[in-house]
């Protein structure tokens, strides 16, 4: 573009842009590669759940125990969520204001979670809770089930997810000058009114973030549920567990449908949040 | 970093002790409960593992993932993650430095895409790539006709399944730090007569070195524990496309439990000791440009 530019930099310019073979073949290759690897497979998922029609996309969707997995997935999250808002804001507000010892081993140990397979989280739970687990003899007197129930399940998902909240909220409490919170303080505040008033508003937008991001991973967690959980139909399934037993049963449209709904649904939480930070993010530098 | 010279200002002048003395209670009941919260949901599992894993000593631990098929399972997962970063780094610097370099129509939904993986869940990555690549599907049944070549179902898909999940990794860790980069020193090797393959080898790759290892450490640990997208594509046959996730859950299924511990336990040091090492890695940068 530049080069027919009249200006006397133009030949330097065409020195310094390269070749443009070179800059031709890089495009190529990185449209294919990105094409190929991402776009490609969304797009066959989407034409494979409506191979057979609307009609039995539909259908497949709209059976009993679709329904019932895909509610249980979104109560389970629905949980998660709430845990993760209230416990994780406190562990970030701990990092951060807080003045403990062994505060960097703690910071390390928040992202265990990315080191574990979901099959080891959902093994783990069962060493604790199983059987012949380690707190079993505590728990069998009162009848309390956490292994193949619903405790179990949430448990899991929320050692998966623990660390996007704490993640997403420490920079920004960081960022976020301590002067305000106190002089709060010095006026006479108290600590939880500090926390509602001036403290929380601050960290609005990293809590929306970290509330989307964890929730878009708990609808999205399959392996963790389906060794604690045990997948029991109508009991224990939810939508991954779902769509893993339809592929097993060859009902191909049914996981298909399910599978293209559960991404659509998380991503649209994940882009839609991506969006809304943006448009905050620019209106703040206006 | 912040905090730390905040917390340091503030012990100097002390006014937040005077500020906030009417709320120990608080500060320490957020406290408890964090730490508590932390100790049952993280400690407790992890040491419970580990405990478990070392039960009978390191001796049965070894003997435990050296049994055949469960040594088959870790050269698995340990070969194809090795491919997989090989790629994803390759390609991940090649995209972040198309986009932050060039212009071209469509570059601001490629690097939409990008992101994409980090959003859909890896179970819903598996299936997308059995409807692409299967046996019974147009593309795979081709691939396997004309060039004899199993994609599901075989170690290739699995390379497959870790490349879309890790591709934000690399581009993402490179992006920011190509974005910052002086241009002036690639202009003046370019006055002086040099290549393009000699500018970038010279000039352009050398700051990104960091930011690349990075991205491929951490691209390698999150293969390690992939379970959801590989479980689908793989056909999990022991010995032949069957990872070390995937032994683990047969395991845990068939109740050996000193297999299942062990493996876990190994999974869990390989992955996190990669991430210490990308978080040691970050700080030594950040120390020595200070």
């Amino acid at each position: 573009m530049n080069e027919s530019k009249p200006i006397p930099e133009s030949i330097t310019r065409s020195i310094l842009r390269g070749n443009p073979w070179i800059r031709r073949l890089l495009i190529t290759l990185v449209v294919i590669y990105v094409g190929g690897l991402i776009l490609a497979p969304i797009a066959a998922l989407t034409i494979g759940a409506f191979k057979e029609g609307l009609g039995s996309f539909f259908s497949s969707l709209g059976q009993p125990d679709v329904l019932y997995a895909f509610w249980l997935t979104l109560m389970i999250s629905l949980i998660v969520v709430a845990v993760h808002a209230i416990f994780g804001t406190m562990v970030a507000w701990v990092l951060v204001r807080d003045r403990l010892p062994g505060k960097n081993l703690i910071n390390g140990l928040i992202d265990m979670p990315f080191a574990v397979s979901p099959v080891v989280v959902g093994y783990m739970l069962i060493l604790l809770f199983g059987r012949n687990g380690v707190l079993a003899p505590v728990l069998a007197p009162f009848g309390i089930r956490v292994a193949f129930a619903l405790p179990g399940m949430i448990l899991a998902t929320l050692f998966v997810t623990l660390p996007f909240m704490i993640r997403e909220l420490i920079p920004v409490l960081r960022n976020f000058s301590i002067n305000q919170e106190l002089a709060a303080a010095t006026m006479g505040a108290g600590g939880w009114q500090i926390f509602r008033r001036v403290t929380f508003p601050a960290l609005r937008w990293g809590f929306f973030y970290g509330i989307t991001l964890t929730f878009a991973r708990a609808l999205g967690e399959f392996g963790a549920v389906l060794v604690i959980g045990g997948g029991v139909q109508g009991r224990t399934e939810t939508a991954t567990l779902y769509i893993y037993r339809a592929l097993d049963e060859r009902n191909y449209v049914g996981a298909y449908s399910a599978a293209l709904i559960l991404g659509l649904l998380s991503l649209t939480l994940v882009l839609g949040s991506d969006y809304i930070r943006r448009r905050e993010q620019a209106e703040q530098k206006k | 970093m912040g905090a730390v010279s905040f917390n340091e200002s503030l012990e100097k002048g002390k006014p937040n002790r005077e500020a906030t003395h009417q709320i120990p209670w608080g500060r320490l009941g957020v406290r408890t409960a964090a730490l508590s919260y932390l100790t049952l949901l993280l400690i407790i599992p992890l040491v419970v593992i580990f405990r478990d894993g070392f039960r009978e000593g390191i001796d049965e631990l070894v003997h435990q993932v050296t049994q055949p098929i469960a040594w088959s399972s870790l050269l698995l997962t340990l070969w194809t993650a090795g491919v997989m970063t090989v790629i994803n780094t390759i390609m991940g610097t090649m995209t972040a430095y198309v986009i932050v370099r060039y212009d071209f129509p469509g570059k601001t939904l490629l690097n939409s895409l990008i992101d994409l993986p980090l959003a859909i869940p890896t179970l819903v990555t598996g299936v997308m790539l059995v409807v692409l690549f299967g046996p019974q599907q147009a593309l795979g049944a081709w691939l396997k006709e004309e060039f004899d070549l199993s994609i599901i179902f075989a170690p290739p898909g699995i390379i497959l399944a870790l490349l879309f999940i890790t591709f934000p990794f690399v581009v993402r860790a490179v992006q920011p730090v190509l974005l910052n980069l002086d241009r002036n020193q690639e202009d003046a090797a370019a006055t002086l007569g040099g290549g393009s393959w000699v500018i970038f080898k010279r000039i352009t790759l050398p700051p990104l070195i960091l930011p690349l290892t990075n991205g491929a450490l951490l691209s390698f640990a999150r293969a390690i524990g992939e379970f959801g997208a590989i479980v689908i594509v793989a056909g999990n046959i022991p010995m032949y496309s069957q990872t070390a996730a995937v032994y683990v859950l047969g395991e845990v299924e068939s109740e050996n439990r000193l297999g299942a511990s062990a493996m876990s336990v190994l999974m869990i040091a390989i992955a996190f000791s990669l991430m210490m090492l990308v978080d040691w890695l970050q700080h030594r940068n950040h120390a020595e440009t200070r």
